[in-house]
């Protein structure tokens, strides 16, 4: 265990192969590439959560402490814009996925290890550009973008904003593009399609969402910039447009873009619960299939964000429907990983805290979504605090509580490292009771009908209001305390071997870091993922 | 002294805990059928909820690791098992989805007897207008247990009009109708805000219905000293902008008589046939070339950014009094 293996620095591995900034610049190496993408989009992540912060804490009072109402609009657009777009996108897929998805299916790399490089470089020109429209005064258009308001009212910075995320769009697709080629065309012998573990048929279902809904958000903003440029009349009524239809376009992407986030969790939920329960997945194939059918499903369901507008009330049923069928597989998932759990080996492991932590978020998430998918109580709820606290518990509680489990999950293997684990269950737990109190409050507070993106409200609102601020104040310190620990891990931590947790899976059986070639040999692969029942089994 | 502080604190804690609303006033005929729905998915999400932390904190009790080299025993898929929990639910939502969707459909229909009331959004206020004449701005007085529809548009951006207390919500979109209708219940006075993000003061696009009792709202109607109905209102535009000249009612003018013509299929020169309604008659004030009867010449000018929607909203009052007029004479 810990401590017997050959120290990792005396060995040559990915991180030590080469040295100097031009060594991580002009890599091609996916684990390195996973990395310089875990480092920006971290920054994202701390960029966004800041406005968040500054957000909660000007609503303490019902008149607003902090800013004016304008840089209150400011500081909710960026902070949409980037969390979305330049942290929960990416996020597991970019940085997790590009480690893993070479070493889970026993290849060198992936199939395009310099379009990937490419794919890191549009991501940080994008980012670049949406940073310098924070810089050059913001952006209050909402991450929505909603036409006309959007292309002929904000006097803000909405095209550079708008270019940033056209950009990063092509990174997206450039990434999805490498993966689906690379889990078709390069896995090891043996390693069927379905003894792929689960991570990698999540990762093919986002790349699928990635490659055919990524080019609609693009044209959709590439034609709002030319709207708000040159009033081509394609969005804005008064030159004969129709507002209406820029929502039906955002929202064709965006709403598969909600999968884009939570799909690439699922998938890291299915490692993280068999390897601490050491069990085989229960229902693999139900599970595998209902990442596709999410996938496929989730391009259906736009129009559930447009119940309001006005929209015929037949076109809402058929929507209002499709939304209740994406809405299975979810559940499937759910079931199948507490299934698994039964008469397992379960240990707490920070990891699997975090895993737990995802299911119960995950779950109230996905059931508040039902008050969403009804029509007679959508027209109450849609636009209210109801709909912020329900896709934060999906794309905050699901999206990112998977993302740190993953991280923590493989962190040993990316690092060698391992970080303290009480430190690690802490944070685990400061994070859910935070992320509980930031935003059960606002579903109540939507019940209510306080809307969302309100620089002021009415006094009734206010203790909801200090409650969710309270609990943001908590939750923000949960998400430093990771980032100080795993820092200090990377010095300091102890060595963490090739597989501290027992894990099944390829990416395990390398040392830890993986050498920059990742396996000695490519593998031969003979069993089922998730096979804990044969320990010690061979693959050779 | 401390404990006496901390006494008072925690006092406080329990007041301010005991005034948390959780319920929103519920003030319209339908609000009572949607909290019903809401409660029961409420009930859903809370059992469905429960039952899996139970059933994990339940595994995670009984099947703790016991020794780190503890070996469990393989399980395989149990197929009844994964068609119970996906057949399970998808009759849950069906259930749902039916409930949801006829409540949906019997709120979407205004009854035929329905007051109507205009609204134009605006940045950032509300402008209404009844038919007999009152205007006001980020308010609403409506009669109690009478239904009411609105009907709404807005001069700049997309808006979206929303009661909370009467569970209705729409968006007020530039350059369409779109409408909502509700039957206050109770009177008093209720929240009224704009729930579509639109621009620096969304948050102040704020006002206020006041629900009244028959005879108070008779008294309000009639209270202000312009007794101009919208219809009126509309008339006198048609004159001022000029619009007498051409559409005259006899029917000799170079465009077409407007008598009668709201409620009518009109076929028009591209052989289209449409009927005439507030959108349409929009459309021909705002883009007269896209809909052109047979027989006339093209020769109408837009009003596009000369009028505005309130306006344009007196002009189609005015279009539907003269309807009215016709039906009128002819059912004498």
């Amino acid at each position: 265990m810990p401590g017997q293996e050959i120290p990792a620095e005396s060995r040559v591995n990915y991180l030590n192969a080469s040295y100097g900034v031009k060594s991580w610049l002009l890599t091609t190496d996916h684990k390195r590439i996973a990395l310089l993408y875990l480092g920006s989009i971290t920054l994202m992540f701390f960029v966004g959560g800041f406005f968040a912060v500054m957000m909660r804490l000007h609503l303490i009072e019902p008149q607003g402490a902090l800013v004016a109402p304008e840089t209150y609009n400011k500081l909710f657009t960026m902070h949409g814009v980037i969390m979305v777009f330049f942290f929960l996108v990416p996020s597991i897929p970019a940085t997790l996925g590009n480690f893993l998805v070479p070493m889970m299916i026993g290849a060198r790399d992936l199939a395009f290890p310099r379009l990937n490089l490419l794919s890191w470089y549009i991501y940080i020109i994008g980012a670049a550009f949406t940073l310098y429209a924070v810089i050059s005064g913001g952006v209050d258009t909402g991450w929505t973008f909603y036409t006309p308001y959007s292309s002929t009212f904000s006097h803000t910075s909405v095209i550079p904003t708008a270019l940033g995320v056209f950009i990063t769009g092509f990174s997206s697709i450039l990434t999805g593009l490498n993966f689906v080629v690379t889990i078709h065309k390069m896995r090891a012998p043996g390693l069927t399609w379905f003894r792929l573990p689960l991570f990698i048929w999540a990762m093919y279902a986002t790349s699928i969402i990635f490659i055919l809904g990524t080019p609609v958000i693009a044209i959709t903003l590439f034609l709002l910039g030319l709207e708000r440029l040159l009033h081509i009349g394609i969005f804005d009524p008064a030159i004969g447009g129709d507002p209406i239809l820029f929502q039906h376009m955002f929202w064709f992407y965006s709403h598969p873009a909600v999968y884009i986030m939570i799909l690439p969790g699922m998938g890291v939920m299915s490692e993280l619960i068999t390897c601490f329960s050491r069990k085989r997945i229960f229902g693999y194939t139900f599970v595998a299939f209902s990442s596709l059918a999410i996938a496929i499903i989730s391009f259906l369901v736009w129009g559930h964000h447009m119940f309001v507008t006005g929209q015929s009330i037949y076109a809402g049923l058929i929507f209002s429907v499709l939304s209740f069928l994406v809405a299975i597989p979810s559940a499937v998932k759910v079931f199948n990983w507490t299934a698994t759990l039964y008469k397992g080996s379960i240990s707490y492991d920070a990891p699997m805290l975090y895993a737990l932590g995802f299911i119960g978020l995950f779950t109230m998430g996905g059931l508040t979504g039902l008050f969403l998918a009804s029509l007679a109580t959508d027209v109450h709820l849609s636009g209210t605090y109801f709909i912020v606290a329900h896709f934060h518990y999906i794309m905050v509680g699901g999206a990112v509580m998977a993302y740190l489990g993953g991280i923590h999950f493989w962190w040993p293997k990316i690092t060698g490292r391992m970080y303290p684990d009480g430190w690690a269950r802490f944070a685990a737990l400061v994070i859910f009771v935070g992320f509980n109190l930031t935003f059960f409050p606002q579903f109540v507070l939507g019940y209510l009908g306080m809307p969302r993106r309100y620089a002021v409200y009415p006094g009734e609102f206010q203790v909801l209001n200090v409650m969710s601020s309270a609990g943001a104040s908590i939750l923000g310190i949960g998400y430093l305390i990771p980032l100080i620990y795993l820092l200090w891990s990377i010095r300091y931590g102890p060595i963490a071997g090739p597989n501290p947790w027992g894990a099944k899976g390829l990416e395990w059986e390398t040392p830890s870091p993986p050498p920059t070639e990742n396996f000695e040999e490519i593998p031969v692969v003979t069993q089922d993922a998730y096979d804990y029942a044969n320990v010690g089994g061979s693959r050779v | 002294m401390m404990t006496g502080l901390m006494q008072t604190g925690f006092t406080d804690l329990a007041a301010a805990v005991a005034t948390i609303p959780i319920h929103p006033t519920s003030a319209s005929s339908i609000a009572d059928s949607v909290d019903h729905l809401y409660y029961f998915l409420t009930a859903i999400t809370l059992f469905f909820t429960f039952a899996i932390f139970a059933t994990i904190f339940f595994f995670m009790v009984k099947f703790r690791r016991r020794s780190p080299d503890e070996q469990p025993a393989d399980t395989t898929t149990h197929l009844a098992l994964e068609l119970t929990w996906t057949i399970v639910p998808t009759l849950i939502t069906v259930v749902i989805f039916v409930w949801a969707s006829s409540l949906y459909f019997e709120n979407s229909r205004p009854p035929e007897a329905a007051t109507e009331i205009f609204v134009v959004g605006k940045q950032w206020m509300w402008h209404i207008q009844h038919p007999e004449g009152p205007r006001e701005i980020n308010e609403l007085h409506v009669p109690v247990n009478a239904p009411v529809k609105i009907t709404m548009t807005s001069d700049d951006v997309i808006h979206d009009f929303y009661i909370p207390a009467f569970r209705v919500k729409k968006d007020a979109v530039p350059g369409r109708y779109t409408s909502l209708w509700f039957q206050a219940t109770k009177i008093g006075t209720y929240h009224i805000f704009c729930a579509q993000y639109c621009g620096a003061d969304h948050a102040e696009m704020i006002g206020w219905v006041y629900v009244m009792s028959p005879t108070d709202y008779a008294a309000w109607l009639s209270g202000g000293a312009r007794n101009e109905t919208m219809a009126q209102t509309g008339e006198r535009l048609f004159t001022q902008l000029g619009c007498v000249t051409c559409h005259v009612a006899d029917n000799t003018g170079r465009g077409p008589s407007l008598v009668g013509l709201y409620g009518k299929q009109e076929k028009l020169r591209n052989g289209d046939t449409k009927l005439v309604d507030e959108a349409l008659i929009r459309q021909a004030i705002v883009t007269p070339n896209s809909i052109i009867l047979p027989n006339y010449p093209p020769i109408m000018p837009t009003f596009q950014g000369q009028i505005n929607e309130e306006q344009v909203l007196q002009l189609i009052a005015y279009v539907k009094s003269l309807g009215t007029e016709e039906r009128k004479t002819n059912g004498k």
